[in-house]
Protein backbone atom coordinates (compact mmCIF):
# COMPACT_ATOMS: atom_id res chain seq x y z
CA UNK A 1 0.00 0.00 0.00
CA UNK A 2 1.16 3.51 -0.77
CA UNK A 3 -0.86 6.70 -0.36
CA UNK A 4 -1.54 8.88 -3.41
CA UNK A 5 -3.21 12.28 -3.76
CA UNK A 6 -4.42 12.13 -0.18
CA UNK A 7 -6.22 15.43 0.50
CA UNK A 8 -7.87 15.12 3.93
CA UNK A 9 -8.77 18.80 4.38
CA UNK A 10 -10.49 19.42 1.06
CA UNK A 11 -12.15 16.01 1.44
CA UNK A 12 -13.52 16.97 4.86
CA UNK A 13 -14.60 20.42 3.66
CA UNK A 14 -16.26 19.06 0.52
CA UNK A 15 -17.93 16.38 2.61
CA UNK A 16 -19.21 19.04 5.01
CA UNK A 17 -20.81 20.89 2.07
CA UNK A 18 -22.49 17.65 0.98
CA UNK A 19 -23.74 17.10 4.53
CA UNK A 20 -25.00 20.69 4.67
CA UNK A 21 -26.92 20.21 1.40
CA UNK A 22 -28.46 16.96 2.68
CA UNK A 23 -29.38 18.55 6.04
CA UNK A 24 -30.94 21.63 4.39
CA UNK A 25 -33.06 19.54 2.03
CA UNK A 26 -34.30 17.42 4.94
CA UNK A 27 -34.87 20.37 7.31
CA UNK A 28 -36.67 22.59 4.78
CA UNK A 29 -38.34 20.13 2.41
CA UNK A 30 -38.43 16.91 4.42
CA UNK A 31 -36.70 15.12 1.53
CA UNK A 32 -33.76 12.76 1.33
CA UNK A 33 -30.89 13.97 -0.85
CA UNK A 34 -30.38 10.65 -2.60
CA UNK A 35 -29.14 11.22 -6.12
CA UNK A 36 -30.18 7.85 -7.59
CA UNK A 37 -33.68 8.19 -6.15
CA UNK A 38 -34.12 11.80 -7.24
CA UNK A 39 -32.94 11.04 -10.79
CA UNK A 40 -34.44 7.55 -11.10
CA UNK A 41 -37.89 8.50 -9.87
CA UNK A 42 -37.95 11.45 -12.23
CA UNK A 43 -37.96 8.89 -15.04
CA UNK A 44 -40.61 6.69 -13.43
CA UNK A 45 -44.19 7.08 -14.56
CA UNK A 46 -46.59 8.44 -11.96
CA UNK A 47 -43.98 10.10 -9.73
CA UNK A 48 -45.51 13.13 -8.03
CA UNK A 49 -43.54 16.27 -7.14
CA UNK A 50 -41.28 16.40 -10.16
CA UNK A 51 -40.43 20.10 -9.81
CA UNK A 52 -38.10 19.91 -6.80
CA UNK A 53 -36.29 16.91 -8.37
CA UNK A 54 -35.65 18.82 -11.58
CA UNK A 55 -34.50 21.83 -9.56
CA UNK A 56 -32.10 19.74 -7.44
CA UNK A 57 -30.58 18.05 -10.50
CA UNK A 58 -30.33 21.44 -12.22
CA UNK A 59 -28.30 22.74 -9.28
CA UNK A 60 -26.10 19.64 -9.33
CA UNK A 61 -25.41 19.94 -13.06
CA UNK A 62 -24.80 23.69 -12.76
CA UNK A 63 -22.12 23.26 -10.07
CA UNK A 64 -19.16 22.71 -12.44
CA UNK A 65 -20.27 25.67 -14.61
CA UNK A 66 -20.56 28.00 -11.65
CA UNK A 67 -17.16 26.94 -10.38
CA UNK A 68 -15.62 27.58 -13.79
CA UNK A 69 -16.94 31.17 -13.68
CA UNK A 70 -15.02 31.95 -10.51
CA UNK A 71 -11.89 29.86 -11.06
CA UNK A 72 -10.37 27.79 -13.81
CA UNK A 73 -8.35 25.67 -11.43
CA UNK A 74 -9.58 22.40 -10.01
CA UNK A 75 -8.49 18.84 -10.51
CA UNK A 76 -8.62 17.25 -13.94
CA UNK A 77 -10.58 14.01 -13.66
CA UNK A 78 -9.19 10.76 -15.03
CA UNK A 79 -11.02 7.71 -16.25
CA UNK A 80 -9.20 4.49 -17.12
CA UNK A 81 -12.34 2.66 -18.25
CA UNK A 82 -13.14 1.88 -21.89
CA UNK A 83 -16.47 3.12 -23.35
CA UNK A 84 -17.93 -0.39 -23.15
CA UNK A 85 -16.84 -0.72 -19.53
CA UNK A 86 -18.35 2.71 -18.70
CA UNK A 87 -21.65 1.75 -20.32
CA UNK A 88 -21.81 -1.60 -18.49
CA UNK A 89 -20.81 -0.03 -15.18
CA UNK A 90 -23.46 2.65 -15.63
CA UNK A 91 -26.07 -0.02 -16.27
CA UNK A 92 -25.12 -1.87 -13.07
CA UNK A 93 -25.12 1.37 -11.05
CA UNK A 94 -28.51 2.45 -12.44
CA UNK A 95 -30.16 -0.90 -11.84
CA UNK A 96 -28.44 -1.61 -8.53
CA UNK A 97 -29.11 1.75 -6.89
CA UNK A 98 -32.81 1.61 -7.81
CA UNK A 99 -33.11 -1.97 -6.48
CA UNK A 100 -31.39 -0.92 -3.26
CA UNK A 101 -33.38 2.34 -3.04
CA UNK A 102 -30.23 4.39 -2.68
CA UNK A 103 -26.57 4.99 -3.40
CA UNK A 104 -23.60 6.72 -1.78
CA UNK A 105 -25.72 9.78 -0.97
CA UNK A 106 -29.10 8.35 0.05
CA UNK A 107 -27.75 5.38 2.01
CA UNK A 108 -24.15 6.51 2.59
CA UNK A 109 -24.78 10.06 3.84
CA UNK A 110 -28.48 10.49 4.71
CA UNK A 111 -29.15 6.89 5.77
CA UNK A 112 -26.11 6.60 8.01
CA UNK A 113 -26.87 10.02 9.53
CA UNK A 114 -30.39 8.71 10.29
CA UNK A 115 -28.86 5.56 11.85
CA UNK A 116 -30.82 3.41 9.37
CA UNK A 117 -29.95 -0.29 9.59
CA UNK A 118 -31.00 -0.80 5.95
CA UNK A 119 -28.52 1.87 4.90
CA UNK A 120 -25.73 0.35 6.98
CA UNK A 121 -26.33 -3.02 5.27
CA UNK A 122 -26.40 -1.32 1.86
CA UNK A 123 -23.18 0.64 2.48
CA UNK A 124 -21.37 -2.45 3.77
CA UNK A 125 -22.55 -4.39 0.69
CA UNK A 126 -21.59 -1.83 -1.96
CA UNK A 127 -18.27 -1.04 -0.26
CA UNK A 128 -17.37 -4.75 -0.10
CA UNK A 129 -18.38 -5.24 -3.74
CA UNK A 130 -16.44 -2.11 -4.77
CA UNK A 131 -13.24 -3.15 -2.94
CA UNK A 132 -13.43 -6.65 -4.41
CA UNK A 133 -14.12 -5.35 -7.94
CA UNK A 134 -11.17 -2.93 -7.94
CA UNK A 135 -8.89 -5.62 -6.50
CA UNK A 136 -9.91 -8.02 -9.28
CA UNK A 137 -9.69 -5.26 -11.90
CA UNK A 138 -6.26 -3.95 -10.93
CA UNK A 139 -4.47 -6.86 -9.30
CA UNK A 140 -5.90 -10.05 -10.74
CA UNK A 141 -6.86 -9.22 -14.33
CA UNK A 142 -4.18 -6.51 -14.38
CA UNK A 143 -5.99 -3.47 -15.71
CA UNK A 144 -4.99 0.10 -14.92
CA UNK B 1 -43.00 23.60 2.50
CA UNK B 2 -46.02 25.62 1.45
CA UNK B 3 -45.09 26.74 -2.01
CA UNK B 4 -43.76 24.44 -4.70
CA UNK B 5 -41.66 27.25 -6.11
CA UNK B 6 -40.01 27.83 -2.72
CA UNK B 7 -39.38 24.11 -2.38
CA UNK B 8 -37.80 24.03 -5.85
CA UNK B 9 -35.61 27.04 -5.04
CA UNK B 10 -34.27 25.35 -1.91
CA UNK B 11 -33.79 22.09 -3.81
CA UNK B 12 -31.80 23.91 -6.51
CA UNK B 13 -29.57 25.48 -3.85
CA UNK B 14 -29.09 22.08 -2.19
CA UNK B 15 -28.21 20.47 -5.53
CA UNK B 16 -25.68 23.21 -6.19
CA UNK B 17 -24.09 22.88 -2.73
CA UNK B 18 -24.04 19.11 -3.16
CA UNK B 19 -22.28 19.41 -6.52
CA UNK B 20 -19.76 21.96 -5.23
CA UNK B 21 -19.04 19.63 -2.30
CA UNK B 22 -18.42 16.71 -4.66
CA UNK B 23 -16.04 18.79 -6.79
CA UNK B 24 -14.19 20.32 -3.81
CA UNK B 25 -13.75 16.91 -2.22
CA UNK B 26 -12.22 15.51 -5.42
CA UNK B 27 -14.89 12.80 -5.70
CA UNK B 28 -15.77 13.83 -9.25
CA UNK B 29 -12.50 12.15 -10.32
CA UNK B 30 -13.20 8.42 -10.86
CA UNK B 31 -9.49 7.60 -10.49
CA UNK B 32 -9.56 8.94 -6.92
CA UNK B 33 -12.63 6.88 -6.09
CA UNK B 34 -11.02 3.74 -7.51
CA UNK B 35 -7.85 4.56 -5.55
CA UNK B 36 -9.97 4.60 -2.38
CA UNK B 37 -11.22 1.12 -3.29
CA UNK B 38 -7.63 -0.10 -3.81
CA UNK B 39 -5.87 -0.44 -0.44
CA UNK B 40 -3.65 -3.13 -2.01
CA UNK B 41 -2.30 -0.59 -4.52
CA UNK B 42 -2.30 3.19 -4.77
CA UNK B 43 -4.56 3.87 -1.82
CA UNK B 44 -6.26 7.24 -1.39
CA UNK B 45 -8.26 7.40 1.87
CA UNK B 46 -9.89 10.76 0.95
CA UNK B 47 -13.35 9.26 0.31
CA UNK B 48 -13.57 8.17 3.95
CA UNK B 49 -12.94 11.78 4.97
CA UNK B 50 -15.66 12.99 2.60
CA UNK B 51 -18.12 10.55 4.20
CA UNK B 52 -16.99 11.57 7.69
CA UNK B 53 -17.38 15.27 6.88
CA UNK B 54 -20.83 14.78 5.34
CA UNK B 55 -22.19 12.52 8.08
CA UNK B 56 -20.58 14.70 10.77
CA UNK B 57 -22.54 17.73 9.55
CA UNK B 58 -25.77 15.86 8.79
CA UNK B 59 -26.08 13.64 11.87
CA UNK B 60 -27.42 16.21 14.34
CA UNK B 61 -30.05 17.71 11.99
CA UNK B 62 -31.21 14.22 10.96
CA UNK B 63 -31.43 13.00 14.55
CA UNK B 64 -33.33 16.14 15.53
CA UNK B 65 -35.72 15.59 12.60
CA UNK B 66 -36.19 11.97 13.64
CA UNK B 67 -37.61 13.07 16.98
CA UNK B 68 -39.53 16.02 15.59
CA UNK B 69 -40.93 14.24 12.48
CA UNK B 70 -41.65 17.61 10.86
CA UNK B 71 -39.72 20.05 8.71
CA UNK B 72 -38.79 23.53 9.95
CA UNK B 73 -41.98 24.77 8.27
CA UNK B 74 -44.07 22.11 10.04
CA UNK B 75 -44.68 19.82 7.04
CA UNK B 76 -44.43 16.04 7.45
CA UNK B 77 -41.17 14.36 6.41
CA UNK B 78 -41.16 12.40 3.14
CA UNK B 79 -38.94 9.58 4.32
CA UNK B 80 -38.46 6.37 2.36
CA UNK B 81 -40.81 3.62 3.46
CA UNK B 82 -38.76 0.97 5.22
CA UNK B 83 -38.84 -2.47 3.68
CA UNK B 84 -36.52 -4.14 6.15
CA UNK B 85 -33.35 -5.98 5.16
CA UNK B 86 -34.36 -7.71 1.92
CA UNK B 87 -32.41 -9.78 -0.63
CA UNK B 88 -33.22 -7.04 -3.13
CA UNK B 89 -31.49 -4.44 -0.93
CA UNK B 90 -28.32 -6.53 -0.71
CA UNK B 91 -28.32 -7.68 -4.34
CA UNK B 92 -28.96 -4.14 -5.58
CA UNK B 93 -26.18 -2.75 -3.39
CA UNK B 94 -23.74 -5.42 -4.63
CA UNK B 95 -24.59 -4.67 -8.31
CA UNK B 96 -24.10 -0.98 -7.58
CA UNK B 97 -20.75 -1.69 -5.85
CA UNK B 98 -19.50 -3.69 -8.85
CA UNK B 99 -20.39 -0.88 -11.27
CA UNK B 100 -18.90 1.70 -8.88
CA UNK B 101 -15.63 -0.24 -8.74
CA UNK B 102 -15.47 -0.84 -12.50
CA UNK B 103 -15.84 2.82 -13.46
CA UNK B 104 -15.23 4.84 -10.28
CA UNK B 105 -18.53 6.69 -10.78
CA UNK B 106 -21.53 6.76 -8.49
CA UNK B 107 -24.66 8.71 -9.53
CA UNK B 108 -23.77 12.13 -8.01
CA UNK B 109 -20.29 12.55 -9.51
CA UNK B 110 -21.52 11.06 -12.81
CA UNK B 111 -24.21 13.76 -13.06
CA UNK B 112 -21.70 16.50 -12.18
CA UNK B 113 -19.49 15.10 -14.95
CA UNK B 114 -22.51 15.16 -17.26
CA UNK B 115 -22.96 18.83 -16.31
CA UNK B 116 -19.44 19.59 -17.46
CA UNK B 117 -19.97 17.50 -20.63
CA UNK B 118 -17.05 15.19 -19.77
CA UNK B 119 -17.18 12.30 -22.22
CA UNK B 120 -16.61 9.35 -19.83
CA UNK B 121 -19.42 10.71 -17.62
CA UNK B 122 -21.73 11.07 -20.62
CA UNK B 123 -21.19 7.43 -21.56
CA UNK B 124 -21.60 6.28 -17.96
CA UNK B 125 -24.83 8.30 -17.59
CA UNK B 126 -26.23 6.72 -20.75
CA UNK B 127 -25.62 3.31 -19.18
CA UNK B 128 -27.12 4.48 -15.87
CA UNK B 129 -30.23 5.68 -17.69
CA UNK B 130 -30.49 2.21 -19.22
CA UNK B 131 -30.18 0.73 -15.71
CA UNK B 132 -33.01 2.93 -14.43
CA UNK B 133 -35.09 1.76 -17.39
CA UNK B 134 -34.23 -1.88 -16.72
CA UNK B 135 -35.36 -1.43 -13.12
CA UNK B 136 -38.76 -0.17 -14.21
CA UNK B 137 -39.23 -3.49 -16.05
CA UNK B 138 -38.62 -5.53 -12.87
CA UNK B 139 -41.70 -7.12 -11.35
CA UNK B 140 -42.90 -6.38 -7.84
CA UNK B 141 -41.47 -2.96 -7.15
CA UNK B 142 -40.62 -1.75 -4.58
CA UNK B 143 -39.02 -4.39 -2.43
Amino acid sequence: MHLVNFTPWSALAGGALIGLAAALLALCCGRIAGISGIAGQLLTRGTPDRLWRIAFLGGLLAAPWLLRLVSDSGTTPHSAASPGMLLGAGLLVGLGTRMANGCTSGHGVCGLARFSLRSLVSVASFMAAGFLTVWLLRHVWGGA
Amino acid sequence: MKSRAAEAAIAALCGLLFGLGLILSGMTDPARVQDFLDPAGSWNPSLAFVMAGAIGVAVLPFQWLRRRQRTLGGAPLQLPASHGITPRLVLGSVLFGIGWGLAGFCPGPALVGLGSAWQPALIFCAGMLGGFGLFSLLPGRPG
